[in-house]
């Protein structure tokens, strides 16, 4: 015992390596060899199928597809927002001590997600037929000027929106914990300042998930403003394809877009949710970027041996 | 040890800070408060003392309005809490007028409720920037001497989740602080702290007492009652049962309940 004492400190001897006979997974084997052969049969099938892939690509830069992306991106991001600002509204009156106001919000929420998108943008739209002329007093003019396709999508969009929005707002405010209001009450700060500052920041972690999932809908959700005439990416896809005849290539076309604007938005979601993770966990994952300088930097210190010392 | 700190607000002892008289509270039919009649004065440690259920934190709580009471008088330096007297009238006060009450009565939870989304620095900024409309380099820097004061110089940038129990209770106390209070209101402040961790926030609590804080202290912690407070008052079921100095009540209390209350928490 003592002798060890005395030598220089032993190197600390790592543990030999357990090698042992892995266990096989015969089934998985299977199952990957019966999925990729499924996958081989859907290719062999569209490979085989009467579709002109050679032109997607170029009709993926055409004017009007183009024109329709950005028609929908923009209706998508107003509609959204409609339904942002309004579902904030409605989430707060619904939870209002005034039993007007909360009942009013009760209603909306039923109506408005109890009947069709469809329905709604196509009732907005043929408006005009109950309200032949808008008047509000400063501004009067005949309804079918007013409600171009355009703000029906906009109104049958957001409208419908708001209502899932108050929904998922509410549920993010009442998640949050009744000593934050108590706590900022105390400290003098009025309901309105507490909302801002203490509460809807909280409530935000649990809003941003669903809201993004909603947007991404919305994206797809607006190719229903087809039916009011609007030039999103399905009225463009199907003008097109009247004319050039490649119908299913250019429903090809429209899912490509409609999948590029999706992952973009992914990502976009990916940040905002790490944005308002803060303070919930004791470190935040790194992001992709972050994980990449990193590796970037050992490999710089892997292949310069000696840097670091 | 007392030392002169500006960020202490401490007016002439003796006055009234807070005043019960025939104080009730009723939730539906449940009758919490049966008739407090109490006086704290100003510099004064106050501590309230009593089983669970016995009214001693609704009555703290009605204190800065966050409950109604249901009758009697309440008032904190002579104003009263939540309303406003004109003849025989009592008119409720406006929500913005309640909140100017509560700026001036710092408030401590027994589960802390740190702003989590907030550092330490910016939890005890938050209201004198929002509130008392300060300047960001104003509050930050008595914010940054009150962490120091409470022993968290070195830890203002961290997030409540990264805190002990501890750490985030003395931030709480730092924050409300912050708003230069006249009167500070404790509720059980130890009582959701791991056991070693009670002695730092006590610490701090002995600290504000000899620079002559104002303080209603409700709380489990004999022994602080003992040392530090001026007074002690022992509630049971929604009535005040006994009154006078902490030594007074702890080791001679006149009344079987506070005997017996006493026989099981010492």
């Amino acid at each position: 015992m003592t002798d060890t004492v005395d030598k220089a400190p032993a190197p600390s001897v790592p543990p030999e390596q357990i090698k042992a006979i892995p266990v096989r997974h015969y089934g998985r084997w299977v199952a990957g060899a019966v999925v990729l052969g499924i996958l081989v049969l859907i290719g062999i099938a569209f490979s085989n199928a009467n579709i002109n892939y050679g032109i997607i690509p170029d009709y993926l830069t055409d004017g009007t597809i183009l024109s329709g992306a950005w028609h929908t991106l923009y209706i998508s991001v107003l509609a959204m927002l409609l339904g942002l600002v309004l579902g904030v509204i409605l989430a707060v009156m619904r939870m209002s001590s005034n039993p007007v106001t909360s009942t009013v919000a009760y209603f909306y929420v039923w109506f408005f997600r109890g009947t069709p998108v469809l329905v709604q943008l196509l009732i907005w739209y043929n408006i005009a037929l109950v309200f032949p002329t808008l008047n509000l007093g400063f501004y009067k003019d005949e309804m079918n000027q007013v409600m171009t396709p355009f703000l029906a999508a906009l109104l049958g969009l957001g409208l419908n929106e708001a209502a899932y929005m108050s929904e998922i707002v509410r549920a993010g405010i009442q998640s949050v914990d009744e000593g934050q209001t108590e706590a900022s009450h105390a400290l003098g700060m009025t309901r309105s300042r507490t909302l801002r500052r203490v509460v809807l920041p909280q409530a935000m972690r649990v809003i941003v998930p669903p809201t993004g999932n909603e947007f991404i809908n919305m994206l797809k959700t607006s190719s229903l403003a087809y039916a009011v005439q609007f030039n999103e990416l399905i009225k463009r896809s199907t003008d097109v394809s009247s004319t050039s005849l490649a119908v299913v290539e250019m429903y090809f076309v429209a899912s490509i877009w409609y999948l590029a604007l999706t992952s973009v938005f992914s990502v976009g979601q990916y940040y905002l949710e790490r944005r308002y993770a803060r303070g919930s966990t004791r470190g935040l994952p790194p992001t992709p970027l972050q994980r990449l300088k990193k590796n970037l930097r050992l490999f710089n210190s892997f292949s310069r041996p000696g840097a670091n010392r | 040890m007392s030392k002169i700190d500006k960020d202490i607000v401490s007016g002439p002892s003796g006055h009234p800070m807070v005043k019960a008289e025939g104080v009730h509270k009723s939730f539906g039919l449940a009758h919490i408060l049966k008739g407090i009649d109490l006086e704290v004065n100003a510099r004064e440690v106050f501590c309230l003392i009593g089983p669970s259920g016995s009214g001693k934190s609704t009555f703290l709580r009605c204190i800065n309005h966050l409950e109604k009471i249901s009758a009697g008088r309440l008032s904190v330096d002579g104003e009263l809490v939540g309303y406003r007297q004109k003849g025989d009238k009592l008119y409720e006060l406006k929500e913005a007028e309640v909140a100017a009450q509560r700026r001036d009565i710092g408030m401590v939870f027994q589960r802390f409720n740190l702003f989590p989304h907030m550092t330490a620095l910016e939890n005890v900024m938050e209201a004198p920037v929002q509130v008392k409309r300060e300047t960001k380099a104003v509050a930050r820097e008595r914010a940054e001497r009150l962490l120091d004061r409470v022993g968290l110089g070195d830890r203002k940038r961290h997030y409540p989740a990264q805190l002990s129990g501890g750490q985030q209770q003395r931030v709480a106390i730092a924050r409300a602080l912050a708003m230069q209070p006249k009167l500070m209101l404790f509720d059980e402040p130890t009582s959701a702290l791991d056991p070693e961790l009670v002695g730092e926030v006590l610490d701090v609590m002995r600290d504000l007492a000899e620079d002559g804080m104002t303080m209603v202290v409700v709380t489990h912690e004999m022994g602080f009652a003992r040392e530090v407070g001026d007074s002690l008052v022992f509630m049971d079921d929604g009535v005040v049962i006994e009154a006078g100095s902490p030594r007074e009540v702890l080791t001679n209390p006149q009344h079987d309940r506070t005997r017996s209350f006493l026989s099981k928490v010492l």
